[in-house]
């Protein structure tokens, strides 16, 4: 066969496995404006729900009348908490272990907030009907300020749970307060406060802001009454784990709900939660026995699902003169809004917070949370990070910077003294990590020399004389970050979410003509799993990427699987494809020896095939293997070619990056404009360089826009400012700049392929280079810490309050 | 409120339909003649992914009502190409990553391909200012700006044929 | 996001739209390009009964250069401005600032008639206007009248235009001398935080014509009279320019909003302003 005259090269390039820039699969629907977005799902008698949602942020119904809007021709039903509480249905639980209202069941809590849910034949008739719906509120103090909470004067929020004194998290000391988690040593870090030679005292704000994908959370539920079925196509980064709440909320067994995640026009950790309206969109077609389709507007969306961050982190750090830290401190106040529906691992009621330590070996280290309820929307998000990973990353990286000015030290010279070193790994962090692998000194190094660093400085200080002479009113800040992720939850001991362990999934099937079919846990937002997972497939079973079909997201085919957030796919999903692919080789090594009369032993896998030892002349390919497995009886072995593999995965993964941004700022208008941006980063084994490449650029640009002005922002009385994306700052190509990627590769030693999952990283290392940059250009005149956004006003404000207005 | 009979020529076909006159040309052409490739993603015309053509103008038609577009030439992503012979634009974006969750991308392209046809040799930063009606929130838009530019290059090339 | 109902009406001419709207009076609304009135029905914030579109007219879609005399109909768009080559020559800053105002799609739709006339302090075009000395020809049942743009602006949203007629054309001179529209914003698409029309031209004893106007800084467009009477007067020089900015920053009454307190406002406001009279004397 041809085959035979090709080189090892040629087969491997062949199979466009890892390493592969391949081009995506994904792309020719896409292109084609062919993809399938929840939106696009058509159904014959499919009705549609719309929201009445509160205006108030803090209110008592004391009445809700329909009547007008179920006198509207056209008007199926209208829902209120009265019509679900014989289902119990009117609160629903949240991944936080706290519960949510569905409807507002005797009182609002934030602006947005679901009242009544409409379910009419189109939505024209469902939003005239949402008018008519006539709510008569009692408004009731406001509460937006984390820190006035547990004043005396405070509104109690959560009526329904005032009087538990323990919460999902434990104790809880007044009727605003969630929970207190507290993570490594207090009274040792205390001590090290007290006795240090310098010590670093800064309030860190990472503000509230929101995912906003491209497409707006959405679902159809069918209520196949004749088969007793329920189909549920929706915006989830979780499917499996939505047919399971499904479930259990709605009592259908779960065998006969069949959820779906069609095509997701994007997720950023917007789409991991169980919204309200998933939960109408289903009681309603269960009590109309018609499809229901529910979408959510862009409004609804920025005001009502997933808001992210919102942490404020009170730091300190201590060190030696000559720059060594010795201890961190961290309280962090948590603004979590009306409900706590933090999409986090359980026992984790503040994500991954205590990664906070970063990329440095600080031996002594303590943090405290403080989870508080506000009357603002619910979430808590992963918007584009693992588990608070974000605010981590923003806190340590900030803190450094606040140290190096309290040492008047370098910041980049601070950062390589601290470094946990190269030989340090599998290091263990004071805050409970095993960080598997690292080498952030070469990465460090890389990155300060491809910007020229000194030069940079060089730069800066001249532009500060300049600006001192009156020759210029622009400063530049260069902004440094070196962050360390944590990813890929994750094991299955300490990670689960409402009880599912965080494993994930692959199953393969081997088709007799040699092309393959594996279908995952996960699901794509725009990652292009189908383009990825095939080629760490190819690479471990020998069969090209091109003839392998990925398939996600339909819970009636693929296995059981947490889903996609937290950059989880690679590291525990691309675990499974390589492992189940490692169970398909051992079974084509059998095959190949019983065809090749010789014992397993002396096989060897090249590329694509099985050889012979020492007669390389003899081989089976995996082609040949796939057919004789269908075709022949061999005695001992199953007919077949299949594998399954669960995997959990015995680590997270711990993907890291050094980012450096130049920005140049006017102290009279507040403007910055970005003159260059680098960002190197190592997420272990590189399956797709072209995809990592994509994945930078998008995060980043996410960084830039929370950075520099995205934000969910409420008055004293409630209500979002920042409702459309007139005021939602989303940046476009023109503010947008070119990036520079560049990477190391550190493989995770624990990993089938050594991967470490890359989505999450630039949004993570991204917003503190971007914000490092604005608070250092303004350094040289005294500024030791500013709060993001910077907008426009808020740098013009730093400007004034330094007196550089003159 | 009393429906209209409208007719829209859609990608070189004639399709007539009722329309209460408030309905937005986006449901129109997505629900009722089922053309879904552009997409709502604002709705206060913000964000382009509703982007179709109209008589030779990007148009936002989640801002347009669709009685407003009667008996005009109107161009979706699905008239750009087809599968047997994609537009170089669609060509480009696939080659360059231009995308990922795809939603802008029907938009993005229905622009840039308006774009081109104005201005075959665009700079960097004409493609920028002159795609800065789409937003994208995946991919930092550098792979689309560099997909745009090869496309024309690619369209200058004189055998080309767009 | 959905508005209310209404009816459609699509008239062929100037007159059968006047005779519309005096019938159905102030429940009807004229739709020019639609892209500050569709936003604000689908928040139902404005809930017209009737619409009567203007796309029709053809007679409204005409830019006219006559000597040095200008004359653009209601219904031509920011592209239409931005591609006129004549118009260019004739009044450069035109272009100039049609291409900062909100982002490519919304240009080939947003027409300079509902630009001037929905009285939104965010619009561009009415500082400019009011910098051109420009005129606005107002068609109702009681026929034709003209308003100085310096004049026409009342309040937000309020102008001299009566309900039942309907803005026409607006016509202004060419001025070829230098110019600037200097506008900051956080980003394409988004309306003004301060924003400056300058008009200057440059003669041997000085500045010969100097016309200054303010975006988005009070509730209506800001027509600095005094600060453009400094510039002839005292020529253009540092301290004529620090003397001009103050008298117009005594003018406005910037409101504080997601861009900013209206203290950073005005600071911003001098900034820019100061740079485009630097910019327009340069080009003068």
């Amino acid at each position: 066969m041809s085959a035979a005259a090709e080189t090892v090269q040629e087969r491997q390039a062949k199979l466009k496995g890892l390493g592969t820039s391949r081009k995506r699969v994904e792309d020719a629907r896409f292109t084609q404006g062919k993809g399938n977005y929840v939106d696009d799902i058509k159904m014959p008698g499919m009705l549609f729900g719309d929201f009445v949602r509160s205006q108030h942020a803090h209110a008592r119904v004391k009445s809700i009348d329909t009547s007008a809007a179920l006198a509207l021709p056209g008007v199926i039903a209208v829902l209120t908490a009265k019509d679900l509480e014989p289902l119990s249905l009117h609160w629903m639980p949240t991944l936080a272990g706290d519960k949510q209202m569905v409807l507002a069941d005797g009182k609002v809590l934030f602006q947005g907030q679901e009242v009544a849910f409409v379910v009419a034949e189109d939505r024209y008739i469902a939003a005239d009907a949402v008018d008519l719906v006539k709510v008569e509120y009692e408004e009731l103090p406001v509460l937006v300020d984390p820190f006035k909470a547990e004043l005396p004067d405070a509104p109690i929020l959560r009526e329904d749970i005032a009087d538990s004194t323990e919460g999902a998290h434990g104790p809880r000391r007044h009727p605003n307060h969630i929970f207190t988690w507290e993570q490594g040593d207090k009274a040792a870090t205390e001590s090290i406060l007290d006795e240090a030679e310098v010590v670093a005292e800064e309030m860190v704000y990472y503000h509230r802001t929101h995912p906003c994908p491209m497409e707006t959370c959405g679902s159809v539920a069918s209520m196949d009454k004749v088969n007793g079925k329920l189909t549920l196509w929706g915006t989830f980064q979780a499917p499996h784990v939505v047919r399971t709440v499904a479930s259990l909320l709605s009592g259908i067994a779960e065998h006969n709900i069949r959820v779906v995640s069609p095509d997701i026009g994007g997720g950023f950790g917007n789409k991991v939660g169980v919204y309200p309206g998933y939960v109408c969109s289903i009681v309603a077609s269960i009590v109309t026995g018609q499809p229901v389709k529910w979408i959510e507007d862009r409004m609804e969306n920025l005001s009502a699902t997933a808001f992210a961050r919102d942490y404020w982190m009170q730091g300190k750090i201590a060190a030696t003169k000559s720059g060594k830290i010795l201890g961190l401190w961290c309280h962090t106040t948590a603004d979590h809004g009306a409900f706590d529906a933090c999409a986090d691992p359980t026992k984790y009621p503040a994500g991954f917070m205590n990664i906070c330590t970063g990329s440095y070996d600080i031996p002594t280290a303590y943090l405290a949370v403080d989870g508080i309820y506000t009357n603002k929307a619910p979430g808590g998000v992963a918007y584009r990070c693992s588990f608070r990973v974000t605010e981590a990353a923003y806190f340590i990286e900030r803190m450094i910077e606040v140290l190096a000015i309290k040492l008047d030290m370098d910041a980049a010279e601070l950062r390589a003294i601290n470094f946990v070193k190269k030989e340090q790994f599998p290091y263990q962090s004071a805050l409970g990590w095993e960080y598997d692998s690292g080498d952030y000194h070469t990465a460090w190094n890389k990155a300060l020399e491809a910007v020229d660093y000194h030069g940079l400085r060089r730069q800066q200080a001249q532009q500060v004389e300049d600006f001192k002479a009156g020759n210029t009113r622009k400063l530049m800040g260069i902004g440094l970050c070196h962050f360390t992720e944590i990813v890929g939850a994750g094991p299955v001991k300490n990670c689960d979410i409402l009880g599912m362990g965080m494993f994930d999934s692959c199953e393969i099937r081997i088709h007799p003509t040699g092309s393959a079919l594996a279908r995952l846990g996960t699901i794509s937002q725009g990652q292009g799993h189908a383009t990825t997972f095939a080629q760490i497939l190819a690479s471990e079973i020998g069969i090209s990427a091109d003839d392998i079909t990925i398939e996600e997201g339909d819970t009636d085919t693929a296995p059981y699987g947490l889903g996609t957030y937290g950059s989880r796919s690679t590291p525990v999903a691309g675990a499974a494809t390589a492992m189940a692919g490692r169970k398909i080789r051992a079974k084509a090594q059998m095959i190949a020896a019983y065809l090749l009369e010789v014992h397993d032993n002396d096989l060897e896998w090249e590329v694509d095939r099985f050889v012979v030892k020492g007669a390389p002349e003899r081989f089976k390919t995996m082609k040949e293997i796939a057919f004789a497995s269908y075709n022949q009886a061999i005695p001992g072995v199953e007919p077949g070619l299949e594998a399954v593999s669960y995997y959990d995965p015995p680590n997270m993964t711990y993907p890291f990056g050094a980012y450096i941004c130049v920005m140049e700022i006017d102290v009279d208008t507040g403007v910055s404009d970005i003159k260059q941006f680098y960002a190197l980063d190592d997420c272990g084994t590189r399956i797709n360089p072209m995809i990592i490449e994509g994945q930078v650029h998008g995060g980043l640009t996410e960084a830039l826009a929370i950075a520099l002005g995205q934000e969910i922002a409420y008055d004293e009385l409630g209500n979002v400012k920042t409702g459309t994306l007139m005021d939602f700052f989303i940046p476009t190509s023109w503010e947008t700049p070119n990036y520079q990627t560049d990477y190391t590769e550190t493989p995770s030693p624990h990993h089938p392929i050594g991967a470490k999952g890359v989505g999450e990283s630039p949004n993570v290392g991204g917003v503190p280079a971007f914000s490092n940059a604005i608070n250092d250009a303004f350094r040289a005149f005294g500024l030791t810490h500013t709060h993001m956004p910077h907008d426009h006003w808020r740098i013009w404000k730093t400007a004034k309050q330094l007196g550089l207005h003159g | 409120m009393s429906k209209k009979n409208i007719t829209l020529s859609v990608n070189g076909q004639t399709h007539t339909t009722e329309a209460e006159p408030r309905e937005l040309l986006i449901h129109v052409l997505r629900e009722q003649l089922e053309i879904t490739g552009p997409h709502i993603g604002c709705e206060t015309s913000h964000c382009g992914a509703c982007t179709v053509e109209i008589d030779g103008r990007s148009v936002k038609s989640c801002t347009l009502f669709a009685v407003q577009a009667q008996g005009k030439e109107i161009t979706t992503i699905e008239g750009l190409g087809n599968p047997d012979k994609l537009h170089v634009l669609q060509e480009k974006f696939k080659e360059h990553h231009g995308l990922q969750c795809g939603y802008c991308t029907p938009g993005m392209i229905t622009r840039a391909h308006r774009l081109l046809e104005e201005n075959p040799n665009p700079t960097e930063e004409d493609v920028r200012f002159g795609i800065a009606g789409n937003l994208c929130r995946c991919t930092g838009y550098q792979n689309i700006v560099k997909a745009v530019m090869a496309a024309a290059e690619e369209l200058n090339q004189p055998e080309a044929v767009a | 996001m959905i508005t209310g109902t209404f009816e459609y009406h699509q008239p062929e001419s100037l007159p059968a739209a006047v005779t519309l709207l005096s019938q159905l009076g102030d429940e009807a609304r004229v739709i020019a390009g639609g892209h500050s009135l569709i936003p604000m029905m689908k928040l139902r914030l404005a809930t017209p009964e009737h619409l009567i579109d203007l796309q029709a007219i053809d007679t409204l879609k005409s830019i006219s250069i006559d000597g040095g005399s200008v004359r653009v109909g209601a219904m031509v768009t920011q592209s239409d401005l931005i591609t006129h080559e004549a118009l260019f020559t004739a009044a450069p800053i035109v272009r100039e600032t049609a291409l900062q105002i909100a982002d490519p799609q919304v240009r080939y739709m947003g027409t300079i008639g509902g630009n001037v006339a929905n009285g939104d302090p965010g619009n561009d075009m009415p500082a400019l206007m009011q910098c051109l000395d420009a005129t606005f020809t107002l068609v109702g049942p009681d026929g034709e009248r003209t308003v100085a743009a310096r004049e026409f602006y009342e309040a937000a949203y309020f102008t001299a235009r009566d309900d039942l007629e309907i803005l026409t054309e607006v016509s202004f001179s060419a001025c070829t001398g230098g110019y600037a529209y200097e506008k900051q914003k956080r980003k394409i698409g988004d309306y003004a935080t301060a924003a400056a029309a300058v008009l200057l031209t440059k003669n041997a004893d000085g500045c010969s014509h100097a016309a200054i106007a303010l975006t988005n800084l009070a509730d209506t467009p800001i027509y600095c009279e005094d600060a453009s009477q400094q510039l002839m007067t005292h020529g253009v020089s540092d301290s004529s320019i620090r003397d001009a900015v103050t008298s117009a920053m005594g003018q406005i009454d910037p409101v504080d909003d997601n861009r900013g307190p209206a203290e950073f406002k005005k600071h911003a406001a001098a900034i820019i302003l100061d740079r485009a009279i630097r910019n327009a004397w340069a080009r003068a």
